[in-house]
C-alpha cells in the first residue's frame, strides 16, 4: 500500500454523487418513513464519501474527520427520526407520511 | 365704536354656545334670560352704532383679522357698515329681540326649551354675520350659517318624520341655489382677483363692459343663489313646508330675515346688476312672475300659516320686481316693513294655533274676534299693512315701489299691472283670512289667550307696522337715485284703490255672504283652477316628476352598484390568486422536497451558466 | 492497478446494492441491501488511505445505525401487511419526475467534474494523524458534536418513551 495510488478523483467524486442522486430519489419517491430515512442515510454516506475522497487528495486528516462529524449528525438524527417515527406509528395507524398533512392550504 | 362692532354677531353666538354647552341643563327661567338677553344687548348696540353713523354718514370699515393669504387672494374678517347694513342690522336685532321675547312664553311648555334658543341664537348670529359682512366669502359663510339653522329650526320637533321632511326639502332646494352662489362667487372671483365689495366693483368696471356675457353668467348665479335662499321662482317650493317648525320660527327666518337674505345679496351687489341690464331684467321678471303665482296660491289656501307662507313669497317677488326695476331704495324700504307687518301676522297666528290647541284649518275657526282680541287687533293691522291700505307702512312702501313700476324705461307699464293685480289679490286674499277666523260663529273653542309676553311684542310690532312708513331709511348713500319722476297723475290715484276694493271684494264673499262665487269655484274649470292654484301651479308635481323620480329610477337601476362592481372584482382577483396559490402548499413532505430539488437544480444550471460566459 | 480495479468493483456493488435498496417494498430487505452499500463505501475508504474512517464506517454506521433501524422495524412488527401497504404506497408511475429532475442534476454534475484530472496521491492516513487533528484545531468541533449526541440522546429517549409505555398497557 505503499506506491502511488492511481484512482482518479473525479471518479469518487462522481461515485459520490451518483450515490447523493439515489438516496434523493428515495426521498422523494418513497411513502414509507423507515425507507425515507433510509435514503436520508444513504445521502449522508454520500456526501462522507465526498469528504473522503477530498481529504485524500490534499493529503490531510480534515476529510476523515468531517467524516466523523458526518457520523455523529447521522447518528443523533437518526435516534431522533426514528422515535418521532414511533409517535407518528402510534398517531396515524401507518407509516404513510402523506399522513402528516395538516399544514395543507 | 366700529372696533367694537365685532360684539353684534358674537354675542348672541356666545349665546349659543353657553346653551349648547350646558346641553339642556340649564333651568328654563336662565335660558331665557341667555337667549333673549343676547340679542337684546346685540340690539342696543345696533342702536349706538345707528346713533353714531347717522351722525356721520360715513361708511366704516372694521377689519378684525386677515382670514387667510392665499396665493393673492386675501379676505379679511371684517365689516362693512353703511346704511343699508344698519337697516338690515336693525330689521334683524329688532324684530328677532321681539320675537325671541315672544317665544319665551309661547314655547316655554316644550322641553327642549333650551335647544330652540340655542338654535334661534346662531340663527341670529350668522344672519348678523350675512349682513355685516365686508366681503362675499364671508357673506357666503354666515349665508350657510343661517341655511343650516332654518334646517335645524324647521325640524324642531324631529321625532314626527314628516318635520324632518319638510327640513330637509328646505336644505336640499336652498342648497342648489348656494351651488348656483358659489359657482357664481368663483367666477367673479377668478376674474376679479378679490371678493371685497368695494374693490369688487372697481375691478369689474375696469375688467368688462357693460353688458358682458360673463358677468352676466355671473349676476345670474348670483340670482340663483338669492332665489333659493328668499323662495322664488324656480326655488320657492320649500317655503310653504317649512311652516312645519314652530311658530315663531317662521316669523324670525321665514318671514323676517333669511328670505330677504337674497334681497340683501342683489342689493349689496347692485352696482354689477348695474352693468348688466339682462340680469337685472331676470331679477324684475322673477320676482314679477313668482309674486302673481303666490298670490293666486294663496286665494286657494285652507291652513293659516300657509296662507301667510305664500303671501311671503309673493311679497318678496315685490322686493325682487323693485330691485329688478331699479327701485333699490323701495325694495329694501318695503323689506323692512314687510319684516315688522309679517312676523305681527305669524306671531297673532302662534297665538291663534296656541289657544285652539294646535287646530291650524281656518274653515274650523271662526268668530274669535271676541275671544281673542289682541291677536284680532294684530291682524287686522297686519293684515291692512299687507293689503297695503292707506295709512299702514305697507302703504307707503309698495306704493313706492308699484310708481317706480311704472316709471321703469323697460316693461315698466308691465310690471305696474303685475304688482297691481297682486295687490289685488293680496287684499282678497288677507282679508278673506282676517274674516273667516275672526268673524262668524265660532267653531272652535279657543282656551285662555296667552299672557302678556306674548302680547307685549304683538303691540310692539302693531305700532311698527302703522308707523314704519315714516321711518326714513339712511340709504341714499348707497344706491343710485332713480330719476324720471313725472308722476303720472291717474296712475298715482289708481294705485292705492286698488286694495281697497281688494277688501271690499273680500268683505262681500266672506263676511256678508252676498257675493256668490261657489257658481264660479264649482264649474268645471273652477275646480280644475281650484286645483291646480292649490297645489301651487303643480310645482311640486313637476319637480317630484323631473327630477326625484329620475333620480329614484336611476338608483333603482343602480342597484347592483357598479362603483360597487370594480372594488368587489379586486376581491374576487385577490380571492382566485389565493385558491391558486394555496394549491402548491399541500402539506406533503415529498412535494416539498420536490421542490427544493427543483430549486437546487435551476440555481445549479444558473451558477454553472454564468460561469460559462 | 489492483487498486483501481478494485475501485471500480467496490462502486459498482455500492451503486447497485444502493439502487436496490431504494427500490425494495420490505423494508427489512431494503435495510440488508443499504449495509452492504455501506460496506462497499468502506472498502473505498480503505482504498483511497483512510482506514480509520473506513473503521468506523463498519462499526458505527453499519453496525450501530442500521442495527438501530432493524429494532424499529422489529418493534413495529408489521408483518406481511406492510408488504402490501407498501404496495399501495409506491407506484411505479411516481419514479419519473424525480427522476428527470436528478438526471439534470447529475448532468450538471458530470459536466463541472469532467472539467478537471486530478489523481489521488494516496499517503495512508492513519489514525494518529487524525486523532492528533481532532484534540488539535478541531476540539471545538469534537466537544459540540458530543452535545448533539447527549440531546439527540434525550430526545430519542423522550419521544420513544410513550410508545412503549402504551405497548406494554395494550398487552
Amino acid at each position: 500500500m505503499t506506491e502511488a495510488v492511481v484512482i482518479p478523483m473525479e471518479h469518487g467524486l462522481l461515485l459520490a454523487g451518483i450515490l447523493f442522486l439515489i438516496g434523493l430519489l428515495g426521498v422523494l419517491v418513497r411513502r414509507n418513513i423507515i425507507l425515507i430515512l433510509m435514503s436520508l442515510e444513504i445521502m449522508l454516506n454520500a456526501c462522507g464519501l465526498a469528504f473522503i475522497v477530498a481529504g485524500a487528495h490534499w493529503g490531510i486528516a480534515d476529510g476523515q474527520i468531517m467524516f466523523m462529524l458526518i457520523l455523529s449528525i447521522a447518528a443523533a438524527e437518526v435516534s431522533v427520526g426514528l422515535g418521532l417515527l414511533l409517535q407518528a406509528h402510534r398517531r396515524f395507524g401507518s407509516l404513510d407520511i402523506d399522513q402528516a398533512s395538516r399544514m395543507k392550504g | 365704536m366700529a372696533e367694537f362692532t365685532f360684539l353684534i354677531p358674537l354675542l348672541p353666538l356666545t349665546g349659543f354656545l353657553i346653551l349648547f354647552l350646558t346641553m339642556g341643563n340649564l333651568p328654563k327661567r336662565l335660558v331665557a334670560i341667555v337667549g333673549v338677553g343676547s340679542v337684546g344687548i346685540s340690539a342696543l348696540l345696533v342702536l349706538f352704532t345707528a346713533v353714531e353713523y347717522l351722525e356721520s354718514r360715513q361708511a366704516i370699515t372694521a377689519t378684525f383679522y386677515t382670514w387667510m393669504n392665499v396665493g393673492g387672494f386675501t379676505p379679511h374678517v371684517a365689516f362693512y357698515i353703511d346704511g343699508l347694513t344698519l337697516t338690515m342690522m336693525s330689521v334683524v336685532t329688532g324684530v328677532g329681540l321681539l320675537i325671541h321675547v315672544y317665544s319665551s312664553l309661547f314655547m316655554l311648555d316644550d322641553d327642549d326649551y333650551s335647544r330652540f334658543f340655542a338654535y334661534m341664537n346662531l340663527f341670529v348670529a350668522a344672519m348678523l354675520l350675512l349682513v355685516l359682512a365686508d366681503n362675499l366669502l364671508l357673506l357666503f359663510v354666515g349665508w350657510e350659517g343661517v341655511g343650516l339653522c332654518s334646517y335645524l329650526l324647521v325640524g324642531f320637533w324631529h321625532e314626527d318624520p314628516a318635520n324632518g321632511a319638510a327640513a330637509r326639502k328646505a336644505f336640499i332646494v336652498t342648497r342648489v341655489g348656494d351651488t348656483a352662489m358659489a359657482l357664481g362667487l368663483f367666477l367673479l372671483f377668478m376674474h376679479l382677483g378679490t371678493l371685497d365689495i368695494g374693490p369688487m366693483t372697481a375691478a369689474a368696471i375696469a375688467t368688462w363692459p357693460d353688458g358682458s356675457p360673463t358677468l352676466t353668467i355671473a349676476c345670474l348665479l348670483l340670482l340663483g343663489g338669492a332665489v333659493g335662499k328668499s323662495a322664488q321662482l324656480p326655488l320657492q317650493t320649500w317655503l310653504p313646508d317649512a311652516m312645519a317648525g314652530p311658530t315663531p320660527v317662521s316669523a324670525l327666518i321665514h318671514a323676517a330675515t333669511m328670505v330677504t337674505a337674497g334681497v340683501y345679496l342683489i342689493a349689496r351687489t347692485h352696482d354689477l346688476f348695474l352693468m348688466s341690464p339682462i340680469a337685472l331684467h331676470a331679477v324684475a321678471i322673477v320676482g314679477a312672475v313668482t309674486l302673481l303665482m303666490a298670490a293666486f296660491t294663496a286665494l286657494t289656501q285652507r291652513d293659516i300659516k300657509r296662507i301667510l307662507a305664500y303671501s311671503t313669497i309673493s311679497q318678496i317677488g315685490y322686493m325682487f320686481m323693485a330691485l329688478g326695476v331699479g327701485a333699490w331704495a323701495s325694495g329694501i324700504f318695503h323689506l323692512m316693513t314687510h319684516a315688522f307687518f309679517k312676523a305681527l301676522l305669524f306671531l297673532g297666528a302662534g297665538a291663534v294655533v296656541y289657544s285652539l290647541h294646535h287646530e291650524h284649518d281656518i274653515f274650523k275657526m271662526g268668530g274669535l274676534r271676541k275671544r281673542l282680541p289682541v291677536a284680532f287687533w294684530s291682524f287686522i293691522i297686519g293684515s291692512a299693512a299687507l293689503a297695503a291700505l292707506p295709512l299702514t307702512s305697507g302703504f307707503t312702501s309698495k306704493d313706492a315701489i308699484l310708481l317706480a313700476a311704472y316709471e321703469s324705461d323697460w316693461y315698466g307699464p308691465v310690471f305696474w299691472g303685475a304688482g297691481l293685480l297682486g295687490a289685488l289679490l293680496t287684499s282678497i286674499y288677507s282679508f278673506r283670512l282676517v274674516f273667516i277666523v275672526f268673524f262668524g260663529e265660532v267653531k272652535t273653542e279657543p282656551t285662555e289667550p296667552a299672557g302678556w309676553i306674548m302680547a307685549g311684542p304683538l303691540l310692539a310690532l302693531c305700532l311698527l307696522a302703522v308707523t314704519g312708513g315714516l321711518i326714513v331709511i339712511p340709504v341714499a348713500e348707497v344706491f343710485p337715485t332713480v330719476t324720471g319722476t313725472h308722476h303720472n297723475q291717474t296712475i298715482a290715484i289708481i294705485t292705492p284703490l286698488v286694495p281697497i276694493v281688494g277688501v271690499f271684494i273680500a268683505y262681500l264673499i266672506y263676511l256678508r255672504h252676498s257675493l256668490d262665487v261657489s257658481s264660479l269655484t264649482n264649474s268645471s274649470l273652477g275646480k280644475v283652477l281650484t286645483k291646480f292654484w292649490f297645489s301651487h301651479w303643480a310645482m311640486d308635481w313637476l319637480y317630484d316628476h323631473l327630477v326625484v323620480r329620475p333620480y329614484e329610477r336611476l338608483a333603482e337601476l343602480n342597484q347592483k352598484d357598479i362603483v360597487d362592481w370594480i372594488y368587489n372584482f379586486i376581491a374576487d382577483v385577490t380571492w382566485f390568486l389565493h385558491d391558486f396559490s394555496t394549491q402548491s402548499q399541500t402539506g406533503q413532505m415529498r412535494t416539498y422536497a420536490g421542490v427544493m430539488l427543483l430549486g437546487l437544480v435551476l440555481m445549479t444550471g444558473i451558477a454553472l451558466g454564468v460561469s460559462i460566459q | 492497478m489492483l487498486e483501481l480495479g478494485l475501485f471500480y468493483t467496490a462502486a459498482t456493488i455500492s451503486l447497485v446494492s444502493t439502487i436496490l435498496a431504494v427500490t425494495r417494498y420490505n423494508a427489512a430487505h431494503a435495510l440488508i441491501y443499504l449495509i452492504i452499500s455501506l460496506l462497499a463505501s468502506a472498502i473505498i475508504f480503505f482504498l483511497v488511505g483512510a482506514p480509520f474512517a473506513a473503521v468506523l464506517e463498519v462499526v458505527i454506521y453499519a453496525g450501530a445505525i442500521m442495527v438501530l433501524f432493524v429494532f424499529v422495524i422489529m418493534m413495529l412488527n408489521l408483518g406481511s401487511s406492510g408488504d402490501v401497504s407498501e404496495h399501495v404506497l409506491l407506484k411505479p408511475g411516481m419514479w419519473v419526475f424525480p427522476s428527470a429532475l436528478s438526471l439534470v442534476l447529475f448532468v450538471e454534475i458530470v459536466y463541472v467534474l469532467q472539467s478537471s484530472e486530478h489523481i489521488l496521491k494516496g499517503a495512508v492516513i492513519g489514525p494518529k494523524a487524525v486523532g492528533i487533528e481532532l484534540f488539535g484545531p478541531y476540539v471545538l468541533a469534537v466537544e459540540i458534536a458530543s452535545m448533539l449526541l447527549l440531546a439527540g440522546l434525550v430526545g430519542a429517549y423522550h419521544l420513544g418513551r410513550r410508545y412503549l409505555v402504551d405497548a406494554r398497557q395494550q398487552r
